[in-house]
């Protein structure tokens, strides 16, 4: 124990190192699959049979390839189409994308567990869709979709270790480089566990918290 | 103001509407009667475009109803509606329903929406419950917040699809009382209802409807006292002797 508390101290200013890669990565890739998952989950629901078909597609494709992949095919197949990211960027990027899929989808059930009447009021009232969607449908959704909108976050927060095989040098990687150089296989990999509980515990209490808010009180 | 000429409308193999005509003149109130299925509601739910229809027309104040057209917004704003199950928007209060579309939809400013709001809910009794949510009213209450917030938009028409099915018995009352009101100020209305009593007192003409053609209309009193067609003298008697005719 007096060892791993002198490993510890001497381990956790690195390892915070790639804490904070983890949790920019985190963030990143949280809004571009937020913003890419709703446009796909609009795209679904428009009724537009182009639209929907396109976003279907493309939601399948993404969700039929393991994100390791899409990173490699992002980091190292787009330089030579000409297109050249750093890591980070690529990392951000792909996760955003992969992830989008699973956003959408669960926004997508959100939306259509809304009451068809609210729909047809809102319509009835001269509201053309968009301000359906924004003014109507979204904020009531919000509700259904935020729980597993949390848990699909505690997802990515572990799924961005899969961004150290792109050599981004995040919480997992900076844990795997200590390692193999100090050979202090237990201290380290405890450390880095605890690093990501410490991170993902609290969201969980968060989802807790909004399943609990969401699923009672309001119907 | 409204006209429905030769209208057609089928949902899957089921033909709805078989030819519906009529037309509605300025201030003039019609219940549409009928049993179910007989495509009363569809008929209100063409007219503001909310379902499409195959054949026919369909105009109010000259302008072809046609859903997927830009103008539909416009007639909306002309013809409101008020559903059977409310559908009131959950997340927003009394007053917010009622002022939502003035202001989303027409782009009235808040201070004046709010004010206009206010007024209409004191017309239909509410007055102390603009800031409740829907969910804490009963259902007579939130029919009436529905019509404050179909009347909030400045309508010629309102369309009332069964307004009363879906409330418990000794709510329908405060929500006929608002209609009267209404009535006698010279709104325009079509009223699909099971509620004879008040179509015989409230309304101008009575439409009967059955398998989506009209099978006979004319002054309500008139007509409700003393029906001509067999159909109508049969769901009559059922409506107002429920028991006996079993």
């Amino acid at each position: 124990m007096q060892k791993f508390l002198a490993d510890a101290a001497e381990f956790i200013p690195i390892l915070f190192q790639g804490v904070v890669l983890t949790i920019g990565l985190t963030i990143g890739s949280l809004v571009i699959s937020t913003l890419l998952g709703l446009v796909w989950a609009l795209m679904r629901v428009s009724g537009v049979w182009v639209l929907n078909g396109t976003a279907k597609l493309f939601v399948n494709f993404i969700r039929g390839i393991p994100i390791i992949v899409q990173l490699f095919y992002i980091y190292f197949v787009l330089p030579d189409l000409g297109i050249t990211l750093t890591a980070m960027q690529a990392a951000i990027i792909g996760l955003g994308i992969a992830y989008s899929a699973y956003h959408s989808e669960n926004f997508r059930a959100g939306i259509e567990a809304i009451d068809h009447g609210q729909i047809e009021a809102a319509q009835s009232i001269g509201m053309g869709w968009w301000m359906v969607m924004r003014r109507v449908i979204l904020p009531q959704a919000i509700r259904i979709v935020l729980p597993p909108y949390g848990n699909i976050m505690i997802m990515m927060l572990k799924d961005s270790s899969q961004a150290s095989t792109i050599t981004v040098a995040e919480l997992a990687m900076q844990g795997k480089l200590i390692a193999s150089s100090t050979f202090k296989n237990t201290s380290v990999f405890t450390l880095v566990a605890l690093m990501y509980l410490c991170m993902s515990l609290p969201l969980m209490a968060l989802v807790t918290y909004l399943e609990k808010r969401f699923s009672s009180g309001q119907r | 103001m409204i006209q429905l000429q030769d209208v057609h409308k089928s949902f899957g193999s089921n033909h709805v509407l078989r030819g519906f005509s009529m037309a509605i003149t300025k201030g003039e109130i019609v219940c549409i009667i009928g049993p179910s299925g007989s495509g009363k509601s569809t008929v209100l739910r063409c007219i503001n475009g909310l379902e499409s229809y195959e054949g026919g027309t369909i105009h109010v104040n000259g302008t072809l109803v046609d859903n997927k057209a830009k103008s539909i917004v416009a007639i909306r704003q002309n013809v409101s509606m008020v559903f059977q199950r409310f559908n009131l928007f959950p997340h927003r209060s009394v007053l917010d329903n009622v002022t939502e579309g003035p202001v989303f939809v027409k782009g009235e400013d808040v201070a004046s929406a709010q004010r206009r709001g206010r007024e209409l809910l004191a017309r239909v009794g509410l007055s102390d419950k603009e800031n409740a949510f829907p969910r804490e009213l009963s259902g007579g209450q939130q029919q009436r917040v529905a019509i404050a917030r179909a009347l909030a938009m400045e309508p010629q028409a309102i369309l009332f699809d069964e307004p009363t099915s879906a409330l418990d018995p000794e709510l329908v009352g405060e929500v006929l009382a608002v209609m009267r009101d209404l009535a006698k100020e010279g709104m325009t209305m079509i009223i699909v209802t099971h509620e004879i009593a008040f179509a015989r007192e409230v309304a101008d003409r009575v439409i009967f409807m059955d398998q989506g053609v009209i099978v006979e209309q004319g002054p309500a009193r008139a007509t409700l006292a003393h029906p001509s067609h067999p159909r109508t003298q049969d769901f009559l008697r059922r409506v107002t002797h429920p028991i006996e005719s079993e």
